[in-house]
């Protein structure tokens, strides 16, 4: 069972929607399976010692975008409060490949959640003044109320998924 | 009715009936959800007020941010530009796209492109122009304007928008629900964002330390527009500029609750561009990102067009602070009625869209809707910079009087005794002058009332005042409340405070009984009380837009009062609209001091019994309710001023059964509901209060109101009997 900042960050997950799951580094791949459908793309995550499986195309082109199930990108950090992920906007292309699949998954470090927005700003603020000047703070998946009723997926992704990575 | 008058009329009568229910719904629902998501944060008040004082710091310092803004654009690798008007941003960005030998140009939603109607002038180069935005898109097809400044669309059906894709674009299958047109949508615009030569964004937010951008989104366009062609121009006003990235957080934290009432968008992009995202060029679909040799341009337009003037001016420079989270707009009783499209100008809308249209279009623009503001002052505590804007919409109202000309003037000039030059409209003199109409009311009554309900005389009100012949004129009493007070002696020995009960014009005159009830209750809870001769408040004149005579209802006011403070006795207010220009306006009247001590020294009637038996003054003085059944309307500006508990509270505290209203204003607003202009959008606001009133639970329900205009404004809907909380509770003597 979670408790403190990661279980406040499910609770937050369950009132978006959003499905999570636990995994460790050896365990990603079985549960990155159960997730995704083919095809799904991916950019290699910045973890030390955790790998994408092979079937994940980690070096897609604008038609694998176009065409993508699922999504799976590392996320910097997750805001408990609202449970949000931050995508970051590197030059491997974490924006785009969260951003056309249906489904993104998020893969987060446990310990890189924190609980609030001040908290994620003190970072923010460090991260963008030290070269990492761009990302998304992401809160559930794409969605809009234009055409007459809430709509998931409006375009980016119709659903996300977060994986927490307990080390 | 003038002819000015039945035009107006007739074009708020029109979009009541084609645009009112689809606004109604969705900023009703907005406006609900910011009450729930607002109850979310730990220190909502400490948070606005954070966000408030960064503003009201950028914009003092913005030229040196703007300077240290260029700075770090420039060193990131792309350019600001400092546009002086739309003209000069337009062709600015239409060499931009020349440049890039753009066909096509991909945009996300922004107010501030709508403002400078670049759209337009792209496509007079032939330059194709796609809205990415949902809303914004089903708005580009039908050829509208926006009616929401975050729903653009709002005022459209889903039914409306089926018809109107179904029409435009012949689909295979007929597209019927919410998921079949955004699915469409999506594809469609997908596959325009492909082949997109050039990104536009708005911007939110931008920050001077690193050349941040902050985009406020949810369906993922701005993303794509932003990521997926290799130039980006972003458009914004210059007062979009804050100092760190640090002071996003506010912001970031309230937009979306004060908004659309969700606790955050699903996207907050925070964007330095160029962006080190590779560019995806569906040109070459086969070319993977890592090996697309990715060299973006990134040119941020800052746009002047009037808002370094708004910088400049004491009282438009607030406007400045706003965020565009459309809070005002959804609180606005006025305005879930009907729509921007009658409660805005040429671009913005809503409650401080008349402070945007005075600032970058001119009060042509400003006036055209400037008067649907009542002044109720809802939107006070829901903006998330705390804006006064219905001070603004008053600024404005009074520069409007001004600048016009009636041919009258001669006429009234020097007629009325208000410190007003000629060119406000007979009918806003009238109304501003209604301290003076009552005396003479009180005097000639019950004639005058008598004489005033003729038809011909009614005929002669509409015409020249406009008047609205159907609704009830007020009946002014022969004995004032001061007259009855000065023919009676005082009952209390060994008073525990001293109050004088200030007799605000429409006690007066016109509702005496509840002067009378306030006088015995505090009297039973043994307060001495003194009803003493001051002048009106200037509540009045002050929603006419007649700033200089309100003030002068101020001093005299003060002048009147001064002195029972000075000796310690309480002022105590019957009339919510009033004590809120003791507590609130003023402050732009006073010197500091002045306003502090009548501040201070003011007591909505209610809340001074609460206060009364808080310290131990005997409740079985009061009539009991033993378990009565109440239904309860507030009053707008009480509620502001945060007074709706306390005669919840000293209602139940007597076994009183309260039911409260939660609609956000009756729709009467002092004057508002008579002018003939706007009596049946009055009426309509007032519905639902009716409806609150007439359910199975409510509808046998005793109806008290704390306000004149509510209580005006109830009993022509409902056939029960009303009157004020403090006659309930009043011993009947």
């Amino acid at each position: 069972m979670s408790t403190g900042t990661v279980a406040t960050f499910e609770d937050s997950l369950e009132r978006l929607e959003v499905g999570w799951t636990h995994a460790s580094p050896d365990g990603l791949a079985d549960v990155l399976e159960g997730l995704c459908s083919d095809p799904t793309i991916g950019v290699s995550l910045p973890y030390d010692g955790v790998d994408l499986p092979d079937w994940v195309n980690i070096d897609p082109t604008p038609a694998d975008l176009r065409e993508a199930n699922a999504g799976v990108t590392a996320a910097g950090l997750g805001i408990a409060d609202y449970g949000s992920v931050v995508v970051q906007g590197t030059p491997d292309g974490v924006e785009p490949v969260s951003l056309f699949g249906d489904l993104h998954v998020a893969v987060l470090r446990r310990s890189d959640i924190v609980p609030g927005m001040p908290e994620a700003f003190d970072w923010l603020g460090e991260e963008f003044r030290t070269g990492h000047p761009s990302a998304i703070i992401a809160t559930g998946p794409s969605a809009t109320a234009d055409m007459g009723a809430l709509v998931k997926g409006a375009h980016g992704p119709k659903e996300v998924h977060v994986v927490i990575l307990d080390e | 009715m003038s002819k000015a008058r039945e035009a107006k009329a007739a074009k708020i009568r029109q979009l009541m009936e084609t645009e009112g229910d689809a606004v109604g719904t969705s900023t009703r629902g907005f406006n609900e959800g910011r009450y729930q998501s607002v109850q979310t944060l730990d220190d909502y008040e400490g948070l606005k007020s954070e966000a408030r004082a960064i503003k009201e710091d950028a914009i003092e310092r913005l030229p040196e941010l703007i300077d240290q803004l260029r700075e770090t654009v420039e060193s990131n690798g792309g350019t600001l530009y400092i546009a002086d008007d739309a003209a000069d941003a337009n062709q600015y960005i239409r060499e931009v796209c020349e440049d890039k030998e753009a066909e096509r140009v991909v945009k996300s939603k922004s107010m501030t492109s709508e403002e400078i109607e670049v759209n337009e002038d792209l496509e007079a180069a032939d330059i194709d122009v796609v809205e990415t935005d949902l809303g914004e898109w089903v708005l580009q097809v039908a050829d509208e304007s926006p009616s929401h400044i975050v729903a653009p669309a709002i005022h459209k059906s889903r039914e409306a928008i089926a018809d109107l894709f179904n029409e435009a674009f012949d689909p295979d299958e007929p597209l019927e629900t919410a998921e079949e047109l955004t699915m469409f949508a999506r594809e469609r615009l997908g596959e325009l964002i492909e082949g997109a030569d050039v990104g536009m964004t708005g911007a939110n937010f931008i920050t001077a330390d690193t050349g941040t951008m902050a985009l406020v989104t949810s369906e993922g366009n701005a993303r794509k527009t932003a990521v997926v062609p290799d130039t980006h121009v972003a458009v914004a006003g210059v007062e979009k500029v804050i100092p760190t990235v640090e002071d996003l957080r506010p912001f970031v934290e309230l937009i979306g609750k004060s908004g659309t009432g969700q606790d955050i968008t699903s996207y907050i992009s925070l964007l330095t561009p160029p962006v080190e995202s590779p560019t995806v060029d569906f040109d070459a679909p086969d070319t993977p990102l890592s090996a697309t040799e990715t060299d973006r341009d990134f040119h941020l337009v800052l746009i002047d067009n009037g808002r370094f003037d708004m910088r400049e001016d004491d009282q438009l420079r607030e406007t400045l602070y706003c965020i565009r989270c459309s809070a005002c707009s959804n609180v606005c009783a006025n305005f879930q009625h009907v729509g921007g499209h009658a409660f805005g100008g040429e671009t913005y809308s809503g409650g401080i869209g008349t402070g945007w249209e005075a600032g970058v279009e001119g009060l042509d623009s400003a006036a055209e809707f400037n008067d649907l503001c009542t002044g109720c002052s809802r939107c006070t505590t829901a903006c998330p910079v705390e804006i006064d804007i219905p001070w603004i919409n008053t600024v404005v109202r009074d520069r409007v009087n001004r600048g016009e000309v009636s041919e009258l003037d001669w006429l009234v000039e020097g007629l009325t005794p208000d410190e007003e030059p000629g060119g406000v409209s007979l009918q806003k003199r009238f109304f501003g002058n209604f301290e003076t109409a009552a005396k003479v009311g009180s005097f000639f009554a019950p004639v005058s009332n008598w004489a005033a309900g003729l038809d011909v005389s009614r005929d002669l009100m509409e015409r020249f005042l406009g008047i609205d012949a159907r609704r009830e004129l007020p009946e002014f009493q022969r004995e004032t409340l001061k007259d009855w007070f000065e023919s009676r002696t005082s009952r209390v020995d060994d008073p525990v405070r001293t109050a004088v009960l200030y007799p605000d014009v429409y006690t007066n005159h016109v509702q005496v009984e509840r002067g009378k009830a306030a006088v015995r209750a505090l009297e039973a809870l043994g307060v001495d009380v003194i009803v003493p001769d001051v002048r009106s408040s200037g509540r009045a004149p002050l929603s006419q837009g007649m700033i200089a005579t309100a003030e002068d209802h101020a001093h005299d006011v003060y002048a009147g009062l001064a002195e029972h403070i000075d000796d310690g006795r309480d002022i105590v207010v019957i009339e919510p609209s009033d004590l809120a220009m003791f507590r609130t306006e003023y402050e732009k009247f006073l010197p500091e001091k002045s306003f502090e001590r009548i501040s201070e020294a003011s007591y909505e009637v209610m809340e001074y019994v609460f206060g009364l038996l808080d310290n131990g003054a005997d409740a079985d003085a009061l009539s009991a309710g033993a378990g009565e059944e109440v239904a309860y309307h507030s009053h707008c500006q009480q509620r502001t001023l945060g007074l709706e508990g306390h005669t919840e509270a000293v209602l139940s505290d007597l076994g009183y059964d309260v039911a409260t209203s939660d609609v956000e204003c009756c729709g009467m607003a002092g004057s508002f509901g008579y002018k003939s202009e706007y009596y049946e959008l009055s009426v309509d606001v007032g519905s639902e209060l009716q409806g609150q009133f007439q359910t199975d639970e409510n509808g046998d329900r005793t109806v008290v109101a704390s306000g004149t205009s509510c209580l005006e404004q109830l009993d022509s809907l409902l056939s029960r009997p009303m009157q004020h909380p403090i006659q309930l509770v009043a011993p009947r003597r």
